[in-house]
């Protein structure tokens, strides 16, 4: 359902994008590279219980007049966004955690991976193939 | 030679020859017993044409261009002609002399007799010569740097030829292998000439560069010299073998594994891991395998295929896999997308117990927990949990996962958990998981690692709450197994986990739950359950002020009391309290209950703050509730004595509908706090999750390297 998944790594490059609509990829990934601060902002913020206490699932981070964007942080500092189209209204809130379950599951069995060095991008076929299969629906 | 040489460079003038080809030829020649005149001895050459797998026409054809037909005799030129013309033939180019002039590989041929000759007549430039031969260099040489490959050549080739004898004979090896996939000219006795000749010819095109290249990069994994001699001759012999089979049956599964090369993968794991039963880790294994000198893409892509269990560790059936894997893609095999069935680890013959047990054992609980709901299931799961491992595991994850969910609601609804022994397995394993969960080792060596999939399931589900979408996660070729995280507390609260998502959405939407303070409800659960559960789980109880309002005082009854059994009495106990109120409070009253119900709703609401722990938070209001009970019955009794001659008729219309909504809401309560207590029980399972994964997480951080720039 989603229009563009994005994983970012810790020094906030991105370790992964892909985006459906090819033609709009760029504003894609501007899109991403802002929403980068709100994710920031999201984390400094949860200072209440550090630790496992803090929520990986940052939920909406903002929404535009076109999308809606998505955060997610693992617990090393990888984020994940997804952008989802905003006339897509069905999606639902559980909907959206499951994606960045699988995504994070999917992202785990890369990182397991000895081939793949932590810090390179991901070009693991498992993982576009889980990323196009959340992304085929959207329309 | 010289003469062959001579006439080589002779008829190389004439038509360009390679180096190779020019060996090849001179080899021939000299094989064809030319006589002084350099007539050629037309009995072999029409050996060596036979040998060549042609049609007759073909050969005719290749005779009249080659102008021996006109000549009457095979002169070295015409010889050398027609040879290039064999190769141009085999290629599927026509037979032209136009032919001639293009890149051709060299020809082939099969089953000549003369063997021995032709070995070492090209054995000194077998190196880069003849590609046929060329092919079980690179598949025999080991994998040892460049600089030692060239002189292990001679002696690969030696070795190759011992264990070449032995195949020679007509041997009925079945072996099917990826190494069949390459054709050797002298390797088939056999029916599957003719395949083995489509092989050629479709090998042919492949540039044989890229097989001189291999030369250096081939299957031993740089053990040291002497031990590489006899790792080279069983790598070598197991390819001789294996493509002894290649004729044969081409279109048969190339992924299966030989013995022979079970034999040399065994003891390739035995020397990095000398216990057969023990992993490989994940950084020796691919120092091992860095060695086969394919790109690491690839063999990235060939550790995805074969770590099935997800554990950045190789079993032994794993590792046998990766290294087949490793072998076809050398032998130019495409990489397969997702595992072939052959290679999939229930196929092979080695199981560790140990990783696989508690895999198993997770399965047996799902289907455990699927096991109570009466009838229906019995059989199909007593089915499923047979270790038909080949077939329909999609759908047997599917199936059961949907029916472990709903299955297990009833369960939770009934009777504790920890009452039923199932039959399925033995009942040991069943009693020993329930209560300890986690015990699970040595018990199930029965089930094989193909139940892994569906405890990759339940774990996969347990460790995050998921709608009923289990069965979409399912890749057929079971890709989505999540690594073996704790075992210990996840499982049964996995299948509860499950049971929570397919039925209660029913439920909560009968219910006219749709105010606005069911979202502040939603957000208070939320505060205090972090990260685990969405609004749903706890359908608002705060309610819209019609009769709903003594649905809550219901709902928080409910959900306060854990134990199942004892919700029954108590609400019962509650009905009673709350119909006499309703009564009372129906016509003028209501404003009063309602308003006694708006502090039973604040009640309701500092319980869910404290949900935290909610066993005994809940219990609060419930005792505060019941204060305020208890003083309505006493309350409502007097105002019910003075009420009821004029509130009677009514009272019974909206009293009936009210039982019949009350009915509905004990369900709604019941499993409210089956779900409630559930809730908290995820919650603590996935505070441990969270702690490991950052434990995992900081080991992995000093692991990374200097990337983070």
């Amino acid at each position: 359902m989603a229009v563009c998944i994005a994983v970012i790594a810790k020094e906030n490059y991105p370790l992964y994008i892909r985006s459906v609509p090819t033609q709009n990829e760029l504003k894609f990934h501007y899109t991403v590279h802002t929403s980068l601060d709100v994710v920031e902002e999201k984390i400094s913020a949860v200072g209440k219980s550090l630790g496992d206490q803090r929520e990986l699932y940052l939920g909406l981070l903002y929404p535009t007049e076109d999308y809606k964007v998505y955060g997610y942080v693992t617990n090393s500092k990888v984020k994940f966004v997804i952008v989802v189209d905003s006339s897509n209204t069905s999606l639902r809130d559980n909907e959206i955690r499951s994606m960045f379950r699988k995504l994070h599951n999917t992202f785990t069995d890369v990182m397991c991976n000895p081939f793949h060095n932590p810090g390179d991008t991901i070009q693991s076929k498992a993982f576009d193939g889980i990323v196009s299969g959340m992304m085929v629906q959207s329309g | 030679m010289d003469q062959e040489s001579g006439a080589a460079s002779s008829a190389g003038s004439f038509i360009s020859l390679t180096e190779h080809e020019q060996r090849l030829y001179s080899a021939l020649h000299g094989r064809c017993q030319a006589d002084a005149a350099g007539k050629l001895s037309s009995g072999k050459v029409a050996e060596l044409f036979k040998a060549s797998q042609l049609p007759p026409e073909a050969l005719h054809k290749v005779t009249e261009v080659c102008g021996a037909k006109r000549l009457g005799y095979f002169g070295t030129p015409q010889f050398f002609v027609a040879l290039k013309l064999l190769a141009a033939a085999q290629s599927g180019l026509p037979v032209r002399l136009e032919s001639v002039t293009a890149n051709l590989p060299l020809p082939r041929f099969v089953g000549l007799k003369s063997e021995p000759e032709m070995r070492y007549a090209t054995l000194p430039a077998s190196i880069e010569g003849p590609g046929a031969q060329c092919g079980a260099a690179p598949a025999a040489v080991s994998w040892t740097p460049a600089d030692r490959s060239t002189s292990r050549h001679p002696e690969a080739n030696v070795e190759k030829k011992e264990p070449r004898s032995p195949p020679r004979s007509p041997c009925s090896s079945p072996a099917h292998s990826p190494l069949t996939y390459r054709s050797y000219p002298y390797a088939k006795p056999k029916d599957g000439a003719d395949s083995q000749m489509t092989y050629e010819s479709k090998q042919s095109p492949r540039p044989i560069a890229k097989l001189e290249q291999q030369h250096s990069s081939p299957m031993n994994y740089g053990t040291k010299a002497p031990a590489e001699h006899p790792a080279m001759a069983r790598a070598s012999s197991a390819e001789r073998l294996a493509q002894q089979g290649a004729g044969d049956s081409p279109g048969d599964d190339p992924w299966r594994i030989t013995e022979e090369q079970l034999e040399y993968y065994t003891n390739q794991f035995r020397s990095l891991q000398p216990d057969l039963g023990a992993l490989i880790l994940g950084a020796v294994a691919k120092h091992f395998f860095t060695k086969s000198k394919l790109p690491i893409p690839e063999l990235s892509h060939i550790w995805e295929l074969s770590d099935v269990d997800r554990d950045g560790a190789l079993t032994f059936s794993e590792f046998c896999t990766a290294f087949h894997l490793i072998v076809a893609r050398k032998n130019g095999y495409p990489l397969p997308e997702s595992l072939p069935p052959s290679l999939q680890p229930g196929f092979t013959q080695q199981e560790e117990d140990i990783p696989d047990t508690p895999e198993s054992a997770e399965a047996l609980i799902v289907f455990e927990e699927a096991e109570p709901r009466p009838n229906q299931m019995d059989r199909s799961i007593i089915e499923r949990i047979q270790p038909s491992l080949a077939t329909t595991k999609q759908d047997l994850k599917e199936e059961s996962c949907k029916k472990a969910a709903l299955a297990c609601t009833h369960t939770v609804k009934r009777k504790t958990r920890t009452s039923k022994v199932y039959t399925i397995v033995p009942p040991d394993h069943f009693r020993k998981e329930k209560k300890r969960g986690g015990d699970m080792l040595g018990d199930n060596a029965s089930l094989t690692r193909m139940t892994t999939p569906q405890r990759k399931q339940t774990l996969q589900l347990g460790a995050f709450p998921e709608r009923p979408e289990p069965p979409q996660h399912l890749d057929p070729q079971m890709r989505t197994k999540t690594r073996p995280r704790s075992y210990s507390s996840t499982s049964i609260e996995d299948a509860m986990k499950k049971a929570e998502e397919p039925p209660t959405p029913p439920p909560r939407p009968q219910k006219s739950h749709s105010r606005a303070s069911s979202l502040d409800l939603n957000k208070l659960f939320q505060q205090g359950a972090p990260g685990v559960k969405s609004g749903w789980p706890l359908p608002p109880p705060a309610l819209p002020p019609r009769p709903s309002t003594s649905q809550v005082s219901h709902f928080i009854n409910a959900s306060e009391k854990t134990p199942p059994n004892k919700v029954q009495q108590p609400n019962f106990a509650d009905f009673s309290h709350f119909r006499e109120e309703e009564e009372s409070c129906v016509k003028p009253e209501e404003p009063g209950p309602r308003s006694r119900f708006g502090p039973s709703t604040e009640d309701l609401t500092n319980a869910s703050k404290q949900d935290v722990c909610p066993s005994q938070a809940p219990q609060k209001p419930v005792r505060r509730k019941y204060h305020p009970e208890s003083q309505n019955p006493e309350a409502a009794p007097p105002p019910a004595a003075s009420f009821p001659p004029t509130a009677k008729p009514a009272q019974k219309l909206l009293s009936g509908q009210k039982r019949e909504i009350q009915m509905a809401i004990r369900k709604n309560k019941e499993s409210n706090a089956v779900l409630t207590r559930l809730n908290s029980e995820l919650q603590q399972q996935l505070k441990v999750v969270h702690q490991e994964r950052v434990t995992l997480e900081s080991q992995l951080e000093p692991l990374r390297p200097l990337a983070s720039t």
